[in-house]
C-alpha cells in the first residue's frame, strides 16, 4: 500500500492506495503519526479513494488516528470510500466519520 | 451437505498471505458469477478469519493455516478457516465487537463483520487444540 500526504491552510490530508490489510496497517499509521507530527493540522481527512481492499485492520488506522488527533485538539474525516470499504465502515459505526460532498457542504454553509 | 465444488489451501500463519487468501478465495467464488458487493464481502470475511488466525493463534510460531471453500447446492458458499493454535478460552467474549486481545493494531471488528457480511457464522474452538470458523453466504442467482 501506498500513502501520499498533502498540507494546505490547516488542513491535513493523507491519502490511501491500494490494500489497507493487517500487513500494511502498520505502516499506514506511522504515516499518518508523521505527517500530523510535521504539520500539526486543524483538520485531517483520511483520502480512501484510491483503496482497492479494506478490513476491519483499516478501522483500527481510522480509531488510532482519531486518538491521536484528539490529543492535539484536531479533527478527522474520512472521505471517497469505495463501495467495498464503505460497506466495513457502516457495518463498524464509523460512517458519521465520512465527509459529507463538496457541493453539499456548501449548500449547508449558505443555509 | 455434498458440495459441487470446493478447494482446499494451506500456507504458514503470515501476514503475507493475507492478501493471497481473499486472491484464491474470490478467484474460486467467480464461478458462481457473484455481484461485485458480494464478492468485497466475501473477500472481506475471508480477510478478517485469516487475519484472526494468523494474529491469534501462533504466538509462539509460525503454524499452518487451512483454508476451505465448499459450493453447496442451491448456490451456497461456505468458508472455513482452521487452525491447529492456541484456540479462544471465550469465544462469546471474543465476538463482543471491539473486543480484542490484539493490541492497537486490532480493532475487535473482525468477528462482527464476518457475522455482518455472512448469512451464517460459526466458532468453534479448543484451547490449545485451535480454532474453526465456519461462514455461510447464499450468492444471488443471476441471468
Amino acid at each position: 500500500m501506498q500513502t501520499f500526504s498533502f498540507y494546505s491552510d490547516g488542513r491535513l490530508t493523507v491519502r490511501f492506495c491500494g490494500e489497507l490489510d493487517h500487513a500494511a496497517a502498520a505502516s499506514a499509521m506511522r504515516a499518518v503519526a508523521e505527517a500530523a507530527g510535521e504539520y500539526l493540522p486543524r483538520t485531517c481527512v483520511l483520502d480512501l479513494s484510491g483503496l482497492t481492499f479494506m478490513d476491519s485492520s483499516g478501522i483500527a488506522v481510522i480509531l488510532r488516528a482519531q486518538r491521536l488527533l484528539n490529543h492535539t485538539g484536531a479533527a478527522l474525516t474520512v472521505q471517497s470510500p469505495p463501495e467495498q470499504a464503505r460497506r466495513v465502515l457502516e457495518l463498524a459505526g464509523l460512517s458519521k466519520l465520512l465527509e459529507q460532498p463538496k457541493q453539499q457542504r456548501r449548500e449547508v454553509g449558505s443555509i | 451437505m455434498k458440495a459441487e465444488n470446493y478447494i482446499k489451501l494451506e500456507f504458514p500463519a503470515r501476514s503475507v498471505n493475507e492478501g493471497f487468501a481473499r486472491a484464491a478465495a474470490a478467484a474460486f467464488v467467480s464461478q458462481l458469477d457473484p455481484t461485485l458487493t458480494e464478492l468485497g464481502d466475501i473477500k472481506t470475511a475471508v480477510s478478517e478469519a485469516v487475519t484472526n488466525a494468523v494474529v491469534h493463534a501462533y504466538p509462539e510460531e509460525i503454524g499452518v493455516v487451512q483454508l476451505r471453500l465448499r459450493i453447496l447446492p442451491g448456490g451456497e458458499l461456505e468458508i472455513m478457516v482452521k487452525d491447529r493454535g492456541t484456540g479462544i478460552p471465550d469465544v462469546e467474549r471474543a465476538r463482543t465487537p471491539l473486543y480484542t486481545t490484539g493490541g492497537e493494531d486490532r480493532s475487535g471488528m473482525g468477528f462482527t463483520i464476518m457475522e455482518g457480511f455472512m448469512d451464517k457464522l460459526r466458532v468453534r474452538s479448543i484451547p490449545g487444540r485451535g480454532t474453526t470458523v465456519t461462514m455461510r453466504r447464499k450468492l444471488q442467482r443471476r441471468g
